[in-house]
């Protein structure tokens, strides 16, 4: 079934790699044990909380906190002002974040920008008296009009949130633009016998990760120590040191266990708020955000509307690709439009493609990165259009998508010439599998089913990592990385040890180290922490491997090179090198003192040639057409992972997108009232999908290693949130015969295209 | 700082002073899994919290002499779907407190509680108003019963005076025939509000209904009675195929025509309107598949 042609890395070969071994933090998560930021505590510790704009958009006249700092039990009072200001006329970036806005969104600086845009902090001995202080301040606002809406933010004559930002010379909401091209798309649409163009318009929707932002820092002697919640301790301490002026070797961020980012802990709220306040306090702060704050403050991804046009000729084959992809920012720049914009039309050999992405500001919190960010929007538009087109020519959609599927030597429209990329084969196995030759129910009793295909694509990621390998006394092993495991990664990193030691996978011990423990290492963000930290901590472990073999060379009193590391134990290569029994990892580690000194081995590195990842999923509805509500029936999703490290952890990748995605597709929403005010800030009313709401979710993993790393591994995390919001919206055109072009497809929407088919008919 | 009086009276009459007493300051706790959460969002700052889970009277499911049933106003959810005869009489007012929530909130979570919260998307409510419950309320001047239907003013808001307490739910006595049912539509399926809630309880004989409310939620300021769509269900025949088809859509078309919704982030003004018919047939089948069994 899959291609495993990769000779050193073949799965048969493996003993560890491809097992489902024991999450190394499993049993501390079931049981309550594992220590997440909120629950940190300290001797003397305070509590900071947020005073947040209840204004979509005014200008900050002034800010007077005299009454709550004479409030009993307030500590300190921090406002704009004591955050480090970033002129507005110079970039500082920071991976992809610019210092000028990150400054400007964590507290308020000229204008509040949007419902919940934090004025204030207030640091208290208890978080009642900081909520209650929070209300003591007076701030003097004007309010402004305010646009929340992409489309609307884009009209002249909209309010415009930043009157430094220009477009084509006159102040605008258009933050940014960027474009792929490929060929020449007219002379492209010239040659289609099938042209179908289409609008798109999805809601902005939230990571909805289960831990709320949380941080507890302490500031000693003009050294912090921060715990908190977050996808990368080295952007924490980073982000900090930028936005305190505390030189970063005075920061030690520790990663606390995380609840969830999904992208959105990929930057900072509260930590720099907390270390300013205990900065000034002398005393440790601790900061917890509401389910409230998460959802008013926090980045949600982008709402965006956007128009695809594809044409192809009679035969099925695509010529010419346009699309438009108008991205929310929220109240910074700094939209996804290049998730967007380049993946949309990734999947396929198209010839002419023109793709382009405006990044718009309106008054809603700055969007975070949200899995494969821009990716699902991109797609979305793409993948229900590539439905229309199958559905004109009479293809299987599936059969359409074959025929056009990018392969190795192909050149995208966003800059890559495809490697070996396993695509194809995400195609052929979804039809060849039994969902998709299984019969649908018959409508009956009000009901009606459908089945949907959608393909998609994410860039994946390499990137900083860093791992030390250090052998212990007794022959166990310790790996430190530098990323905090959201995934299952440090159960994967155990497996790869144990494979490349030849060891039992339970000698292997995986920790997460602090910045002031580890090297640098990036966010754990775009799929990238299996891919470059199997990169390190493999090199890291064949480094300690040369040691090994050279401390049995000096105990057999031979050449390092007459010495074999095989099945966990050092052997003599051949009869001509001596004979001498094994000597194990165990029995060489007891004598490290005596041959040399103790045995480890770190590495650093910016890791490239992380390939792109592709993935097809089939999905069956049922709606009831009298209440317009779309069931998910089944939902099977097939990616090429390159290989699984862990398969059930790459299951739990592909099942988790999927969820995510089908909550995308039918129930979650931000909607806002007509005071610009986030209306639906709590998990009752923001509707993503609990567990009776789904079905079992399959996953079908393909396996075509990529040929750049050294277990064939490809990012497999965010893929799967890129396809569902098509498969769903097609399976939801099969049920009815009627398509839907706006996002989420929830009851009252579903009913009304309902009641408009029946008046048509 | 502000400061919370809490206290868990063992009788009714000095539950009622205590809450008299406070003039409008107080708020009563049954299971809390309203209130807290209004205190937790700042919307509610009693100076006074009345316990009422310590009172006999208020947590007892007691068997009436002539077959009805009184529940208690603190009776939590839980406990009526273990009450395995007031569950055959009454399956739907017991399955409609039971959607409150998920299972630990059931194990809380009270009709009491629920009518007194005043949300016009109570689930318990259009059951008990289908069900034609009449609620004991007890203040400083004295025992009164109201009609189920009687009790919410408004979003919020209640028909009881200052210092009056919700005691129980007096059911009446099932004649043969008798069955009730309640459904809701909720966009997931289970941790949610109604959009719109539908009760109805129906009595047969030899095939025809001789009476028949229905109670619809989430529709209007105020939990519904609708009369006429009782009035459309009675006379009709229960054929092979159920209710007959003429009848259920005049009960339909009288619940469409009785609501006047909003719209919000939970249904549009269209929606409800319409869905409110869609449910009374479903609820209706039901219950009329229920009584012609019992």
């Amino acid at each position: 079934m899959s291609d495993k042609t990769s000779a050193a890395n073949s799965a048969n070969d493996n003993k560890w790699i491809g097992q489902r071994t024991i999450r190394p933090d499993g049993a501390d998560k079931v049981t309550g044990r594992a220590a997440y930021a909120a629950d940190t505590t300290m001797p003397g510790m305070i509590w900071g909380k947020v005073l947040r704009s209840p204004h979509p958009h005014a200008r900050i006249k002034s800010i007077n906190t005299k009454k709550a700092e004479a409030y009993p039990g307030v500590k300190a009072v921090i406002t704009a002002k004591d955050i480090v200001e970033f002129p507005l006329d110079k970039s500082v970036m920071l991976g992809i974040q610019d210092m000028r806005w990150m400054c400007r969104n964590v507290m308020a600086r000229e204008k509040a920008l949007f419902a919940g845009h934090p004025v204030a902090a207030v640091a208290a001995t208890s978080e009642k008296i900081a909520a209650e202080a929070c209300q003591l301040i007076e701030v003097d606002y004007e309010v402004l009009p305010f646009v929340i809406d992409v489309e609307e933010a884009m009209k002249p004559g909209a309010p415009v949130l930043h009157d430094f930002i220009k477009h084509e010379g006159k102040p605008s909401n258009i933050a940014g633009r960027l474009e792929h091209k490929l060929g020449d798309v007219d002379a492209g649409f010239a040659k289609a016998d099938v042209v179908i163009e289409r609008t798109f318009r999805t809601a902005p929707v939230h990571q909805g990760y289960i831990e709320p932002h949380a941080c507890l820092v302490s500031v000693s002697d003009g050294k912090a120590t921060i715990w908190s919640s977050s996808q990368g301790q080295f952007m924490v301490r980073a982000m900090c040191a930028y936005l305190t002026g505390i030189p970063q070797n005075d920061i030690r961020a520790i990663p606390a266990e995380i609840g969830g980012g999904f992208g959105g802990k990929t930057i900072i709220y509260l930590e720099p708020l907390a270390l300013v306040l205990a900065k000034k306090t002398g005393r440790p702060v601790k900061m917890v955000m509401t389910r409230t704050e998460v959802f008013h403050a926090s980045g949600p991804t982008s709402g965006s509307f956007s128009r695809i046009k594809m044409g192809a000729t009679k035969d099925g084959k695509l010529v010419a690709a346009s699309g438009t992809f108008c991205l929310q920012a929220g109240a910074l720049p700094g939209s996804p439009i290049r998730g967007a914009a380049g993946c949309a039309f990734a999947p396929y050999d198209i010839p002419n493609v023109f793709s382009e992405g405006f990044d718009v500001v309106s008054n809603r919190s700055k969007v975070a990165a949200y899995r494969a960010p821009g990716a699902p929007i991109g797609c979305y538009g793409t993948e229900c259009v590539m439905d229309e087109i199958a559905e004109a020519l009479k293809m299987d959609p599936l059969e359409f998508r074959l025929k056009n599927a990018a392969k190795m030597g192909i050149k995208a429209a966003h800059g890559p010439v495809y490697p070996r990329i396993g695509f194809v084969e995400t195609i052929e196995q979804a039809k060849t599998h039994a969902h998709y030759a299984a019969p649908l129910p018959k409508a009956a009793n009000g009901k009606l089913y459908g089945r949907g295909v959608a393909s998609g694509f994410w860039f994946n990621a390499g990137g900083e990592s860093s791992a030390q390998v250090n052998v212990n006394e007794d022959g166990t092993v310790v790996v430190i990385t530098g990323h905090p495991d959201i995934g299952g990664s440090r159960a994967s990193t155990a497996n790869i040890t144990a494979e490349v030691l030849g060891i039992d996978y339970r000698k292997v011990s995986v920790l997460i180290g602090d910045t002031s423990t580890i090297g640098f290492s990036n966010l754990t963000g775009g799929s990238r922490v299996t891919y470059a930290s199997a990169m390190v901590v493999t090199q890291s472990t064949e480094h300690v491997i040369t040691i090994l073999r050279e401390r049995a060379a000096k105990i057999w009193k031979i050449d390092p090179d007459a010495v074999i590391w095989e099945n966990g134990e050092a052997r003599p290569a051949g009869d001509n090198a001596g004979k001498f029994e094994p000597l194990s990892l165990a029995q060489i580690a007891a004598q490290a003192s005596a041959t040399g000194g103790p045995i480890g081995a770190g590495k650093q590195l910016n890791t490239t040639g992380a390939e792109g990842g592709f993935a097809t999923h089939l999905c069956d509805v049922e709606v009831d057409q009298d209440l317009g509500i779309v069931r998910v029936l089944r939902y099977t999703s097939f990616q090429d992972v390159g290989r699984a490290i862990h398969p059930s952890y790459v299951e739990g990748q592909m099942q988790g997108g999927a969820a995510q995605g089908i909550g995308w597709a039918l129930s979650e929403e931000y909607i806002f009232n007509k005071d610009g005010k986030l209306d639906n800030p709590s998990f009752l009313d923001y509707r993503m999908p609990v567990c009776s709401d789904l079905p079992m979710l399959d996953s079908v993993i393909i396996e075509v290693p990529n040929p750049k790393h050294p277990q064939g591994v490809r990012g497999v995390g965010e893929v799967p949130l890129v396809p569902p919001l098509a498969a769903v919206s097609n399976a939801v055109y099969n049920a009815l015969g009627r398509r839907f072009y706006a996002l989420p497809m929830s009851p009252p929407r579903v009913l009304a295209v309902m009641d408009m088919k029946q008046a048509a008919e | 700082m502000t400061d919370v009086q809490y206290v868990a009276p063992r009788t009714l009459d000095e539950a009622v002073k205590a809450f008299a007493a406070a003039s409008g300051a107080a708020k009563i706790l049954a299971g809390g899994t309203d209130l807290l959460v209004q205190m937790r969002a700042g919307i509610l700052k009693p100076g006074l919290i009345v316990d009422i889970k310590k009172i006999a009277e208020m947590t007892a499911v007691e068997e009436l002499k002539d077959g009805g049933f009184r529940i208690g106003a603190a009776v939590a959810g839980a406990v009526l779907r273990d009450h395995a005869r007031l569950k055959k009489a009454w399956p739907g007012v017991v399955e409609a407190t039971n959607l409150i929530g998920s299972t630990q909130v059931q194990g809380r979570a009270t009709a009491g509680g629920n009518l007194c919260n005043g949300s016009p998307a109570g689930d318990s409510v259009p059951a008990m108003v289908a069900a034609g419950a009449i609620v004991t309320i007890q203040g400083p001047k004295g025992r009164r019963d109201l009609p189920v239907e009687k009790v919410p003013a408004g979003p919020g808001r209640l028909n009881l005076t200052p210092g009056e307490i919700v005691v129980c739910f007096t059911l009446p006595a099932r004649p043969k025939g008798s069955s009730d049912a309640y459904l809701r539509m909720i966009p997931r399926t289970e941790m949610d509000i109604a959009v719109v809630g539908c009760g109805v309880s129906l009595t047969m004989d030899k095939g025809t209904v001789t009476a028949a409310r229905v109670g619809l939620g989430a529709v209007a300021p105020t939990v519904l009675l609708v009369e006429e769509a009782g009035k459309a269900l009675v006379g009709s025949k229960v054929g092979a195929g159920g209710l007959d088809d003429a009848a259920l859509a005049k009960a339909a078309a009288a619940c469409s025509a009785a609501c006047r919704p909003i719209d919000d982030k939970r249904g549009t003004i269209a929606y409800r309107t319409k869905v409110a018919g869609v449910l009374l047939k479903r609820t209706a089948a039901i219950a009329a598949e229920r009584a012609g069994r019992n």
